[in-house]
């Protein structure tokens, strides 16, 4: 129970245990304490950013399809505008088409009437002369009045 | 049959020779050879742990022994962290040392009383008190080393001037000089008187609990065989409190005493 020299040894084994533990212990231990501390902070720090460029990054997806939904729409519509176009001027030229067609066949049909009406003019005439001819016998020739036939064929 | 009775023994030599230290020399100058190596021996497997732990730490993975020692460490640095104001990179080895030593040596206690005196005679060994903080000198020399270090960073921080401030106008103060003067004989030992007492409270508290923890330990060894187990039991298991309790109180008067040294005078 008395102080002894052992006080001495006591004090020189504290002094050592208290460096070699500092040295070899705390000194390591504490430095990867903090160090891992450091990197859980950053960890959850980058999965928070992570996070919220992941919300952006979805806003940013929304909003690029919406655009590209509305612009989609706008293309349709504009084609459909475009195609009722087309069909219409189609529809237009057909028409005129049909129409122009069908006034060079009136404006054939007129001419060709115009035609047999005048061959059936001659014909008419000639069977005239011929009937005249006939009657009149060799007094009248067709050569000697073709003037004067002529001028009864403008006048049918 | 009890111990005392098998080895032809009153309880009272019993008890006294479980007391006694195994010591060569005389007066002062005598070694306890027991508690020197139970001491450094326990000194050595804790730094052979804190080696091997603290040369393979893995960030990553922290498996076993480096768990527990992470979470003893990262407890002792809450603790500086909390009561010591100021930086000093000392504080936490060495209150993590007390804590850790203290306790291993303090656990010598829960080995049964007889089993390692009753080894060493077997090699011829006829004294040997297993707990190292139950000698004085196990537990003022650690008291005493934190002294050294107190008075050290007094001076340090201090300066010489505020040290011997430190002993003249503390802790009564005055503000007239021809007062001042008067109170300084009882300033200087009041502050003598407190300053010593810290490493005495300290060192005499750690020993005063082991000491009487093993002679309650020895006191039960008295019982019939039969019996032992039930105070034994109860009282091994409120030691384990007393263990970690006096181990803990010792590190945190370390960190409180060191973080008064460590205030300039102005803040004292």
């Amino acid at each position: 129970m008395n102080l002894t020299a052992t006080l001495l040894g006591q004090m020189g084994t504290f002094a050592v245990l208290v460096w070699f533990v500092s040295r070899y212990l705390w000194g390591p231990m504490t430095t990867m304490l903090a160090d891992r501390n450091k990197r859980i902070a950053d960890g959850l720090a980058a999965a928070d950013r992570g996070k919220h460029e992941l919300e952006l990054a979805n806003q940013r997806g929304a909003e690029t399809l919406r655009k590209a939904k509305q612009e989609a729409a706008e293309i349709v519509a504009a084609a459909n505008k475009q195609a009722s176009q087309i069909v219409e001027e189609a529809r237009n030229d057909a028409r005129q088409e049909g129409q122009r067609q069908l006034e060079a066949a009136q404006a054939e049909i007129e001419q060709e009437k115009k035609r047999a009406q005048e061959q059936l003019h001659e014909q008419v005439v000639g069977l005239a002369i011929t009937c005249a001819e006939k009657v009149l016998e060799r007094e009248v020739s067709a050569t000697n009045h073709a003037d004067f036939i002529q001028q009864m064929i403008k006048k049918l | 049959m009890s111990a005392a009775e098998g080895g032809g023994q009153t309880p009272v030599q019993y008890i006294q020779h479980h007391l006694t230290n195994l010591s060569v020399g005389e007066g002062f100058w005598s070694l306890n050879l027991d508690t020197l190596f139970f001491s450094i021996g326990l000194a050595v497997l804790f730094m052979w742990i804190a080696k091997k732990i603290g040369e393979s730490l893995n960030a990553e993975s922290p498996t076993g022994m480096q768990n527990f020692l992470e979470v003893v460490v990262e407890f002792v640095d809450t603790q500086v962290k909390d009561s010591f104001q100021g930086r000093n990179p000392l504080i936490g080895p060495l209150a993590l040392t007390i804590f850790v030593w203290i306790i291993l040596m303090n656990l010598m206690d829960l080995i049964p009383v007889d089993l390692l005196p009753w080894l060493a005679s077997l090699i011829g060994i006829h004294y040997l008190k297993v707990v190292p903080t139950t000698d004085l000198s196990a537990t003022f020399g650690m008291s005493f080393s934190i002294f050294a270090l107190i008075m050290f960073f007094n001076f340090k921080v201090k300066g010489p001037v505020g040290f011997v401030k430190m002993f003249l106008f503390h802790p009564f103060s005055a503000n007239n000089i021809v007062a001042k003067v008067i109170l300084m004989p009882f300033n200087i030992l009041m502050t003598a008187i407190e300053e010593i007492a810290k490493p005495v409270s300290m060192g005499l508290r750690l020993f005063g609990n082991m000491f009487a923890g093993e002679l309650i330990f020895i006191l039960i060894a008295l019982l019939p065989f039969w019996i032992q187990w039930i105070p034994g039991g109860i009282w091994a298991i409120f030691h384990v409190v007393v263990i970690t309790l006096q181990a803990f109180i010792f590190m945190l008067l370390t960190i409180v005493y060191l973080s008064i040294a460590h205030q300039s005078q102005d803040d004292h």
